[in-house]
């Protein structure tokens, strides 16, 4: 029978079938991070239990970590304690791949599992962060679970989970210029809304989703949570297999041959079925902003806030009215009037080395707008970093006025010191607008490196498009 | 895990849709390395009149009284009726661990976001799904009864208005047999460690570089 890629992952990974259609589900790989740790270490040694498979794990401190200067290590006793937590659970239990604050390879848990080829086709891959779904660019079937979970992988392996339903979502056609993996997974959850994937794995198809690079699929499947699913997933082409080519955790030699080999029967079979599809135009997606507190809350760069009396759905009517007075806008002002007071790029879904190339390209030559108070750009990794500064990157964001940080999680959101301050409006490459998130009051427009490099020029959103 | 058989408890209301897990319990206090001391914070950005930190003494900070958790008459309410994606965002198990620790033990919604409802399970809180239209009946029938108090039995997976209503939830068994007899869900899946060891030398030769 024809099966999907989620249902070839699926059958991969069971380990038992219970009676009630729940299964044992073995996890190849368990990505590790200091906030959703410390408690399932803890449970481990209350209850006399190990970690089952001290390989499976790679870890690293990434949401707490100062993007300033880290000489003086974390000035912010909590943060220092959680991080120091990590370092020490690491040292008791004897995991051997840990990238700590100051390791050259340190930097957000969804940016250098695949660039360490720790993320491989065929995988499951959890941590206990939502953003997981972005190993699924790798054709792995990766989600993000709680820390009772990440208690139940480091103890078992295994977690006990059902099979989800199934959900293909094809974009075909080529997308315009100035258009990214960004525009066109807000554009997907515009469409879909933000519960529109609950109780589905995803899968991203199309002419459009074989035309992006790995780290555009990794863009698309990292907000496949934003939009209610736990997984999102890319089928593995020849790009995946040279993506992973000669990473440092990859398999070499032949055994790379024997693994690519295999990596490319990850793919679903013609007539495979899927609880439900949906379809995307790519040539009609134009550039995305949110203007709201959900990420279904988003509209074109030539769009207009909209009006809540147009909307039938009290409920949605109500969610409508709350966030634009959340967020300080009014219905029918056009997108890009709206004046901005900060811009982030960076986070796990837009911090790689292309995005900051792309960002770049915009600024090259021009300066940030004399109302923009901070711009700033955070790699996704150290080794992002050090690629950005081999190509001269960081010199033109300095020139252009913007900051160039150290790698974390870092504004997209706030637990370390990068922060809104309420009131401030912030152009974001990150993953999610929800009131406070990037700090108490604070307000997030979410769109592309690109975009936001625009609206850091013109200190208000602008169309990317017109600039390029 | 802990038990969870029936309950009964005061009803509050939260009646906006996609509420996220930033808002159940905002960042700054997920820094604290403890499993405890997170009901005080829940939804600290709307109960609170000024801006949270861990180690504040919050008895001490301005209750915002428009706050439907902060009003007289759902003081002391165990029982959450909630809209739409409920726990939407982030996988933070301090959010289940927010509620249960400000008091309560039940949310009733029309859907809830995946993890969140999975961590919710692991922690003896009981999310219930009921149709939209059951829900905003429970609305209507809270906004007009003053110390409405709803029963839930799970073994019988009903939903009570004392004297009145009655609605059944579905819950899939594992999930309800864990519950009702507080399994240790680690140790059973350690039952099986035989089979996870066999499955283990299965897939080393098949895909050995998923174990270098």
């Amino acid at each position: 029978m024809a099966q999907s890629l989620y249902d070839k992952l699926w059958d991969a990974h069971r380990v038992h079938d219970e009676a009630d259609g729940t299964a044992l589900i073995y996890i190849d790989r368990h990505l590790v991070h200091e906030v959703t740790s410390p408690q399932a270490f803890e449970g481990l040694e209350i209850n006399g239990r190990k970690l089952w498979r001290i390989n499976s794990i790679v870890a690293t401190a990434d949401h707490n970590v100062p993007t300033t200067s880290r000489k003086e290590g974390i000035a912010d006793a909590i943060s220092r304690l959680q991080v120091e937590t990590l370092d020490a659970n690491i040292k008791k239990f004897g995991v051997p791949v840990y990238f700590g604050m100051n390791d050259a390879r340190q930097g957000i848990v969804h940016v250098i599992g695949p660039e360490q080829g720790a993320t491989l086709p065929g995988m499951t891959v959890v941590c206990g962060d939502s953003h997981t779904s972005t190993h699924g660019a790798f054709a792995a079937l990766a989600f993000g679970i709680g820390t009772s979970e990440v208690e139940h992988v480091m103890a078992t392996q295994c977690l006990v989970a059902k099979k989800s339903k199934s959900l293909l979502i094809r974009v075909e056609g080529q997308v315009g210029c100035g258009v990214t993996a960004k525009d066109i997974v807000l554009a997907i959850i515009g469409k879909i809304g933000t519960a529109g994937g609950t109780g589905y794995a995803i899968e991203f198809a199309g002419s459009a989703v074989r035309a992006l690079s790995m780290e555009g699929r990794m863009t698309v499947c990292n907000m496949a949570i934003e939009a209610g699913a736990r997984a999102g997933m890319v089928a593995a082409d020849e790009k995946t297999i040279a993506y992973l080519r000669g990473r440092p955790h990859a398999p070499q030699g032949t055994m790379f041959e024997q693994a690519a080999y295999y990596w490319r029967t990850l793919k679903s079979d013609d007539g495979a079925i899927f609880d439900r599809v949906v379809e995307l135009d790519a040539r009609i997606i134009e550039p995305q902003v949110t203007w709201g507190t959900s990420p279904e809350m988003v509209v074109s760069i030539d769009g207009n806030v909209p009006e809540p009396n147009k909307e039938s759905d009290p409920v949605k009517r109500e969610a409508m009215e709350r966030a634009l007075q959340y967020m300080g806008l009014n219905p029918g002002t056009p997108m890009a009037q709206i004046k901005i007071d900060k811009v982030f790029i960076g986070s796990c879904t837009n911090s790689r080395i292309e995005d900051l190339r792309a960002a770049a390209g915009v600024v090259k030559g021009r300066h940030i707008a004399a109302n923009v108070k901070l711009a700033m750009v955070v790699p996704g990794s150290g080794l992002v970093k050090r690629q950005a500064e081999s190509e001269g990157l960081d010199k033109i964001f300095l020139a252009a006025g913007f900051e160039w940080r150290e790698p974390g999680c870092s504004m997209c959101l706030g637990m370390n010191d990068d922060r809104l301050s309420p009131g401030e409006r912030c152009a974001s490459t990150s993953n999610r607008n929800f009131e406070g998130r990037q700090g108490a009051g604070g307000r997030t427009h979410l769109l592309s490196p690109e975009m936001a490099a625009a609206a850091a020029i013109a200190g208000r959103f602008a169309d990317v498009r017109q600039i390029l | 895990m802990k038990v969870f058989r029936s309950h009964t408890g005061l009803v509050a209301p939260m009646d906006r849709a996609n509420v996220d897990t930033d808002a159940i319990i905002p960042k700054q206090f997920l820094k604290s390395i403890k499993r405890s001391g997170f009901g005080q914070n829940l939804f600290d950005e709307w109960r609170y009149m000024d801006h949270g930190e861990p180690g504040v003494d919050n008895t001490r900070r301005p209750l915002n009284p428009n706050f439907v958790l902060n009003q007289a008459r759902y003081l002391g309410a165990t029982v959450l009726l909630a809209r739409k994606n409920f726990g939407c965002g982030s996988s933070r198990e301090h959010a289940p661990w927010a509620l249960q620790q400000f008091g309560f033990k039940v949310i009733v919604a029309p859907s809830f976001a995946d993890i969140f409802f999975n961590n919710c399970f692991k922690n003896g809180l009981l999310p219930i799904v009921l149709a939209e239209p059951e829900v905003n009946q429970l609305f209507d029938t809270l906004f007009a009864t003053p110390g409405l108090k709803l029963h839930i039995d799970l073994a019988r997976q009903v939903v009570e208005v004392p004297g009145a209503e009655s609605y059944r939830f579905e819950v899939e068994e594992h999930r309800k047999q864990s519950l009702l007899n507080g399994w240790d869900e680690i140790g059973l899946s350690l039952l099986q460690a035989d089979k996870i060891r066999a499955y283990e030398v299965a897939r080393q030769i098949k895909e050995p570089w998923i174990f270098s």
